[in-house]
C-alpha cells in the first residue's frame, strides 16, 4: 500500500502541473467548473485549449500512437486530477473524446481511425452521442429510430433527444434499430453520422438552467454509407455497452461541484462558524475525499491491468447528490439573500448556483441515481433483475 | 500509487478469516452476548496462535515484527466475524503504546505477554471523566468507561502529576484496584469503572506531546477496519435473506425498495473502505495527514456500520427484531463502536480544523 506517487508518476504529475501553470489559471474561488458551459458559448476558447492540449500530448492520453499520446491510464488519471484544479474550458469535448472516439477506435476500421481520431483530439471536429430517444432513456434498448438497408447505404429515420452539443457537433455515434423483428437488444446497429448530412435537423432544447446545451435531433431518410457502421449489424447493443464502459475509465474526472473546502471558505466569508457548519463540512469532506480515494483505487486497478467494474457506479451516485446538498447548504448561509442569483451576489457565487442547477441534471444523465442503484444491486451484489417482460419478444410485437 | 494490501498481507488476512470461521461462529458471539464473560477466550487464543496479537510487536519481544498494515488487514476479519475480543484496546492501543514509547524493561515485561495473549491490555484514553492523580509512583482516583476493564490485566491511562499530565501503565490485578462492571448496550463490548487507591504505576516515557492523539488515531483506524468488516457481513446477511425470502410471489430482493437499500449499504461501505485504506497507509508511514485520515476512517466507518446494521434489521422484517436473530449483534456493535473514541462531533471538528489549516 502506498498513496504516494511512484517516482515516474511524480515526474509525470510535476510535468503536467508545470504545463498547466504555464497555460491556465489555477482555480481559487472554488465553485463549479460545471457542465453549464456545454451550450457552446465558449466554443472558440474550448477549441483553442483543446489544440494546445493535444499538441502538448494531454489530449487522448491513453489513445495509442500514432493517433493519441500513447500514455498509460494512470497518466490520464493524474492529468485529470491536476487539470481539475485549473480554470479551463469544460463541457465541449468530454462526451466526444470520452465516449464517441473510444468507440470509433474500438469498433471502427483503420480508415475511420485515420480519418477521425487526430482531428477529434485536436478539437477540430466535435463529436456527440446520439443514444437517448423519447422512447428510450434509462431503457435505452427501447429506442425506435430505424435504419433500413438501401444498397451500399442505410436510410435512417427517427428522433434522438437530450443530445448534448449536437448543435455544434460535426459527427456523432448513432444507435439505430435495424431489425425490428428481433428482441429489443438484438436488432440494433451503431453508426458514425455526419451531423451536416442532408436530412439531419438539430433543434436546441432550453434546459432548466436557461441555456441550451442539449438538443432534439431529427433524422429524415439520412443516408449513411454501410462503411460507416461500427461493429456488426445487429450488434449495436454490445457496441453501446462498450461505449458506456469507457465512461468507467474516466476515473478522477469530477463535475467540479462545490467542495467541502468551498463550503468552508464561503461560511468563513460570511462570518459563520458553528457546530452545524462543522458537521456538514466534515461530512461533505468525507465524500469529497472518498471520491478522490476511489479514483486512486481505480488507478491502481488500471495499473495492474484490471478494468474498473460496475462498482464504479458508486462515484456518480455520491458526487451528484452531494453537489445538490452542498449547494443548498451554501445558499442557506445567506439567509434570505440565498434567493438571489449569482449575478446579484457576485462572481464568487457562480459555482454555488451552477452546482445547484447542474447537480440535478447529473443525477439523471449517464445513468440516473435509480439506475446506478440497480446496477450496484444487480451487477455487484447479484440481486435479481427488475421484471423485464419485454426482453425476449420481437420488438415489433411489443405493445408501444 | 498502490491502493492495495500486498499478497502476503492478503494471505495473512485469509488465514485469520478461515480460523475465525471455525472458532468465532455466530453461536460463539451469542454465547458471549448472553453471558457475562465479555469476551471469547477461544477466539482470543486463536488470534494469539495465528500471530495476530503480536503482528506488530518486534521479534525480539515475542512478536512477528510486521506492522500496521498487517494489523489493519486482520482487524477487518475480526470485524467480519464480529469477534468479541479486545483487539483494539489490547493490541491496537496498549501494545502499540509500549512498542512506540515503552522503555526496555517495560517492553520486555509486557510485550511478550500481550503478543501471546496471556495478558490483556486496555486503556482509558477516550472516555473522559477520569480523575487520576500520581504521586510517588502510585496512583489514586477513578477511570471511567474502561473497555474490558474487568477482563484486562494492564491499563494505559493518563494521570496528573507534579510534572504535568503523564501517560502511565498500571497492572490491574494487584491490591487497591476496584473494578465495577457496567451494563452496556452491547455486552460483547464490555465497559467498567475502575477505582485506584495507591496503586503502583509506571510512567511511559513518550517524550512526545502528541503521543495520546497518535495512539487514538491508530486505534480509531484499526476499529474502522473492524467496523467495515462487520458492515460487509451485515450486507452479505441482508443480501442472502433478500434472495431467499419471498413476498408477493418474488424474492424480496427483486423489489427496488430492497435492492436500492442494499445498494446504499454498498455505497456507504465502499466510502468507509477507501477511507480505512488511506488511514492504514497513513498509520503505516506516520503520515502528516494521520489525524485527518483517522477522522475520515472513524466517521465513515461508524456511519457505514450503523446504516448497514439498521437496514439489515429492516430487510429481515419481523424476524430481524427477534432475540433469536443475529441482526441484533450488528445493531449493538454499531452503536458501541461508533462511540468508542468519543463523540462524533469532536472528530468532525478535527476535520474542519485540518481543512482550515490547509486553506490558511
Ligand atoms: C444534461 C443531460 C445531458 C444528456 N446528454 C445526453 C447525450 O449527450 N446523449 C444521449 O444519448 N443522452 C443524453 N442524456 C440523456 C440521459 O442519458 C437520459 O436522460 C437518462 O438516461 C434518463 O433517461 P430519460 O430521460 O428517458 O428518463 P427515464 O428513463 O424516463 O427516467 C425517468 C425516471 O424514472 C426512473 N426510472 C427509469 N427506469 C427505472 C427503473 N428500471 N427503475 C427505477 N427507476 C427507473 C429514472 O431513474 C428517472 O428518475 C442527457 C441527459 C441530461 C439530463
Amino acid at each position: 500500500m502506498d498513496f504516494n506517487d511512484s517516482p515516474e508518476e511524480a515526474t509525470y504529475r510535476a510535468k503536467a502541473r508545470a504545463w498547466l501553470e504555464a497555460h491556465a489559471r489555477r482555480r481559487t474561488d472554488g465553485g463549479a467548473r460545471g457542465m453549464a458551459v456545454a451550450d457552446g458559448s465558449n466554443l472558440g476558447e474550448a477549441k483553442a485549449w483543446q489544440a494546445l492540449k493535444a499538441d502538448a500530448g494531454y489530449a487522448g492520453i491513453t489513445i495509442q500512437a500514432p493517433y493519441g499520446a500513447g500514455g498509460t491510464p494512470i497518466e490520464a488519471v493524474i492529468y485529470r486530477q491536476e487539470e481539475g484544479q485549473f480554470e479551463v474550458p469544460f463541457g465541449v469535448y468530454e462526451i466526444g473524446l470520452g465516449m464517441a472516439i473510444p468507440t470509433v477506435i474500438a469498433h471502427g476500421s483503420d480508415a475511420h481511425r485515420d480519418r477521425y481520431v487526430r482531428k477529434a483530439l485536436r478539437g477540430e471536429e466535435i463529436w456527440c452521442q446520439l443514444f437517448s430517444e423519447p422512447a428510450g432513456g434509462s431503457d435505452l434498448a427501447a429506442l425506435r429510430t430505424k435504419g433500413v438497408r438501401d444498397g451500399d447505404d442505410w436510410l435512417v429515420t427517427g428522433q434522438k433527444v437530450w443530445t448534448s452539443g449536437a448543435h455544434y457537433a460535426d459527427y456523432g455515434i448513432l444507435l439505430v434499430r435495424t431489425d425490428p423483428s428481433r428482441p429489443k437488444h438484438k436488432g440494433l446497429t451503431m453508426f458514425i453520422v455526419d451531423m451536416k448530412a442532408p436530412g439531419v435537423e438539430v433543434r436546441p432544447i432550453r434546459t432548466m438552467a436557461g441555456s441550451a446545451e442539449f438538443n432534439e435531433v431529427f433524422f429524415d431518410n439520412v443516408r449513411i454509407p454501410d462503411s460507416d457502421r461500427l461493429g456488426e449489424a445487429g450488434n449495436g447493443w454490445n457496441v453501446a455497452i462498450s461505449t458506456l464502459m469507457t465512461e468507467r475509465m474516466q476515473a478522477g474526472m469530477g463535475f467540479g461541484f462545490v467542495s467541502a473546502h468551498d463550503v468552508l471558505r464561503l461560511a468563513r466569508r460570511y462570518g459563520q462558524d458553528d457546530a452545524l457548519i462543522t458537521q456538514r463540512v466534515a461530512d461533505f469532506w468525507i465524500n469529497d475525499q472518498a471520491l478522490k480515494l476511489l479514483s486512486y483505487r481505480a488507478q491502481t486497478s488500471l495499473s495492474q491491468g484490471g478494468f474498473p467494474g460496475p462498482e464504479q457506479a458508486v462515484n456518480k451516485a455520491i458526487e451528484a447528490a452531494q453537489g445538490q446538498q452542498a449547494a443548498y447548504f451554501c445558499m442557506d448561509l445567506l439567509g434570505a439573500e440565498g434567493a438571489l442569483a449569482a449575478a446579484e451576489v457576485g462572481e464568487h457565487w457562480a459555482g454555488v448556483e451552477t452546482s445547484w442547477m447542474w447537480a440535478s441534471a447529473m443525477r439523471i444523465a449517464g445513468g440516473s441515481d435509480e439506475i446506478l442503484r440497480n446496477i450496484i444491486a444487480e451487477r455487484v451484489l447479484g440481486l435479481p433483475g427488475d421484471p423485464r417482460p419485454d426482453r425476449n419478444t420481437p420488438f415489433n410485437e411489443l405493445k408501444h | 500509487m498502490n491502493f492495495d494490501f500486498s499478497d502476503e498481507q492478503k494471505m495473512f488476512a485469509d488465514q485469520v478469516r478461515r480460523s475465525l470461521a471455525d472458532t468465532c461462529t455466530m453461536k460463539e458471539v451469542r454465547t458471549v452476548l448472553e453471558s457475562s464473560t465479555g469476551l471469547s477466550r477461544a477466539t482470543w487464543k486463536a488470534l494469539a496462535e495465528l500471530g495476530v496479537l503480536g503482528a506488530a510487536v518486534p521479534e525480539e519481544r515475542g512478536g512477528a515484527g510486521l506492522g500496521a498494515l498487517e494489523l489493519c488487514a486482520a482487524a477487518y476479519e475480526i470485524g467480519y466475524a464480529l469477534a468479541p475480543v479486545p483487539f483494539v484496546a489490547s493490541t491496537g492501543v496498549c501494545a502499540e503504546a509500549l512498542r512506540r514509547y515503552g522503555n526496555d524493561s517495560q517492553q520486555e515485561k509486557w510485550l511478550p505477554l500481550l503478543a501471546e495473549g496471556s495478558a490483556i491490555g486496555t486503556h482509558a484514553l477516550s472516555s473522559g471523566g477520569s480523575t487520576l492523580r500520581m504521586e510517588g509512583g502510585r496512583i489514586s482516583g477513578r477511570a471511567r468507561l474502561v473497555p474490558y476493564g474487568v477482563q484486562a490485566d494492564l491499563a494505559l491511562m493518563q494521570a496528573d502529576s507534579a510534572g504535568g499530565t503523564v501517560l502511565i501503565l498500571v497492572p490491574l490485578n494487584g491490591a487497591g484496584v476496584t473494578r465495577k462492571s457496567l451494563m452496556t448496550l452491547d455486552p460483547t463490548r464490555p465497559l467498567a469503572d475502575l477505582t485506584f487507591e495507591g496503586v503502583a504505576a509506571e510512567i511511559l516515557p513518550t517524550g512526545n506531546e502528541d503521543a495520546v492523539a497518535t495512539l487514538v488515531d491508530g486505534a480509531a483506524i484499526l476499529l474502522a477496519f473492524e467496523q467495515v468488516g462487520a458492515a460487509q457481513r451485515a450486507l452479505e446477511m441482508a443480501r442472502e435473506y433478500a434472495l431467499q425470502r419471498t413476498a408477493f410471489g418474488f424474492p424480496i430482493g427483486t423489489y427496488q425498495a430492497i435492492k436500492h437499500k442494499l445498494a446504499d449499504m454498498f455505497i456507504k461501505i465502499e466510502t468507509a473502505r477507501v477511507h480505512a485504506y488511506w488511514g492504514a497507509w497513513a498509520l503505516s508511514v506516520d503520515a502528516p495527514d494521520l489525524p485527518l485520515a483517522a477522522a475520515g476512517a472513524h466517521l465513515s466507518a461508524s456511519d457505514a456500520l450503523r446504516f448497514a446494521a439498521q437496514e439489515n434489521v429492516q430487510t429481515h422484517g419481523g424476524i430481524g427484531f427477534t432475540w433469536e436473530s443475529d441482526c441484533q449483534f450488528f445493531y449493538r456493535r454499531a452503536q458501541a463502536d461508533s462511540l468508542a473514541f468519543g463523540p462524533s462531533q469532536r472528530w468532525r471538528e478535527r476535520i474542519v480544523g485540518a481543512l482550515s489549516a490547509q486553506a490558511a
